[in-house]
């Protein structure tokens, strides 16, 4: 059986996940599920991640999740060139150390922007507080600050002169708020010149595909219909409100 | 080697990622020198710390000129710098296994960790949020989290295995019985009425040894003083803030 990824590219670690299979012409079938219609809920889904999140494989009868799981996974199996995930010792930490870093940071930050701009107004129907959303733009800069200063510095690239997971699971991060309209690259000359790099590293139009819904989810969202969302509501007053 | 400088970790043992840090470099016998940065007297911004990591937290490690913080990370360093000393069931090579580890170790920062930490400054009652403050529903809400995370972390990461991985203990394991102990550090115990899971923390607690373990769990046990520990270093004011965005 064909390994099998399941995938909603509006979803920044399933973009990782994407580009580093398609990258490396990993053979697999895309399964594509739609969160926004609650398709991780599914009694099918539940049998391949009983986490209900997105993304998850299925390689034989291994299930997997956890978008840095999971390429660390495909990493080793695939064999893939070892820029990707080096095996210098100090060259891995630091993308372990990104790797790590980044959940509780650039990811819940980008993605909070991201439901505060788009999401919740849809949603439930008002506009997010402006103290709320000062607030969560306060913490992605402060985010981005770090990836600049910390983790990029004068490095090409976050683990030195090549591209690794930590640029890839960095970049998905950081497009979701553009997505949301929020083009944070605008003020950031050096950010900006290392999403070329990375963009060019994994292949522009490969990119450019990847980003394809995000980049247009401002109008997919202004076409949703909210009444289908109203499953979101418990969770959206009890994490953003 | 002789002559050569040791590691320097820098720990706050009321900080679950540091004991998985501080519990590996003991159990193996990796060699370290122990920098103390206490959280509680703000020590972590100040300007001393503030030159081994801007990042302002703990655990960090330096290793000669190289500076790494993240306990994942230092932890995966620490078993591939010394694999003569550190059994290479703490992150196996097998493919699946490891990715068993690798599933639960970025799991558990939104998960186990989040929760567990709310649990513990709600109910520790640091102010500028008193325990008696915590609003009811945001009390119930955090606890309710925290059940439905420990119910998740013993039906998928758990299952019928002795530990996460399969039959050995590894990284995974150590890194969720610290996270697990927070909130059991202010007299809240997860394990009662679950006999799978304690079987689980004494299985674990064996192949570190009790005493060491609970020598790293000293202070998190004794959190009733934390309080007044924050006070008496006059740090309240300047880490109200902090503190609120904990919870906000």
């Amino acid at each position: 059986m064909a390994l099998e990824i399941y995938l909603d590219l509006f979803s920044q670690p399933c973009r990782s996940v994407y580009i580093f299979a398609k990258k490396n012409n990993i053979p697999f079938e895309f399964k594509k599920i739609s969160l926004l219609e609650g398709h991780q809920y599914g009694e099918d889904f539940g049998k391949i991640n009983m986490m209900r999140k997105a993304p998850a494989i299925r390689d034989g009868d291994f299930c997997l999740a956890e978008s840095v799981a999971i390429m660390q996974y495909l990493a080793e199996k695939f064999q893939t060139p070892a820029h990707w995930y080096p095996s210098d010792l100090q060259q891995r930490a630091r993308v372990n150390e990104y790797l790590s870093w980044q959940h509780m940071a650039i990811r819940m930050h980008g993605s909070k922007i991201f439901w505060l701009r788009l999401l919740i107004p849809k949603i439930m129907g008002v506009e997010v507080p402006q103290d709320k959303m000062d607030a969560a733009l306060e913490d992605l800069n402060g985010s981005l600050k770090l990836v600049e200063d910390k983790f990029l510095q004068d490095r090409p690239f976050i683990a030195g002169e090549q591209v690794s997971l930590a640029d890839l699971v960095a970049i998905v991060e950081i497009m979701q708020p553009v997505g949301s309209g929020l083009d944070v690259f605008e003020s950031r000359p050096r950010l900006a010149a290392w999403r070329e790099r990375v963009r060019v590293a994994v292949g522009t139009e490969l990119f450019d595909e990847a980003h394809k819904d995000i980049l247009a989810a401002q109008e997919m969202v202004k076409n949703m219909d909210a009444s289908k969302m109203q499953v979101f509501k418990p969770k959206i007053l009890k994490l953003f409100l | 080697a002789a002559g050569r400088e040791n590691m320097e970790l820098y720990l706050d043992l009321h900080s679950q990622p540091c004991r998985s840090v501080y519990l590996l470099a003991k159990r193996t016998g990796i060699p370290f020198t122990f920098k103390s940065v206490d959280l509680s007297a703000g020590q972590q911004f100040g300007e001393d710390f503030g030159k081994v990591s801007v990042v302002r937290k703990v655990p960090a490690m330096k290793d000669g000129d190289f500076i790494l913080t993240e306990s994942v990370a230092i932890l995966q360093y620490m078993v591939e710098k010394f694999p003569q000393l550190v059994p290479g069931h703490w992150y196996p090579s097998d493919l699946q296994r490891r990715a068993l580890v690798n599933e639960f170790l970025s799991w558990q920062h939104t998960a186990l960790r989040a929760h567990g930490s709310k649990v513990f400054w709600f109910r520790v009652g640091l102010p500028p949020l008193p325990r008696v403050a915590v609003p009811k529903e945001k009390m119930d809400s955090a606890l309710e989290d925290l059940k439905q995370t420990m119910d998740l972390f013993q039906s998928k990461f758990l299952k019928d295995s002795s530990f996460i991985a399969g039959e050995e203990v590894s990284l995974a394991d150590l890194v969720a019985i610290v996270e697990i102990m927070q909130p059991v550090g202010t007299g809240l115990d997860v394990f009662e009425g679950q006999p799978a899971l304690s079987a689980w923390r004494e299985r674990v607690k064996k192949v570190i040894g009790e005493e060491l373990f609970d020598e790293a769990h000293q202070s998190i046990m004794n959190v009733d003083c934390l309080a007044k520990t924050f006070q008496d270093n006059g740090m309240l004011e300047f880490l109200k803030p902090r503190i609120n965005k904990m919870f906000t």
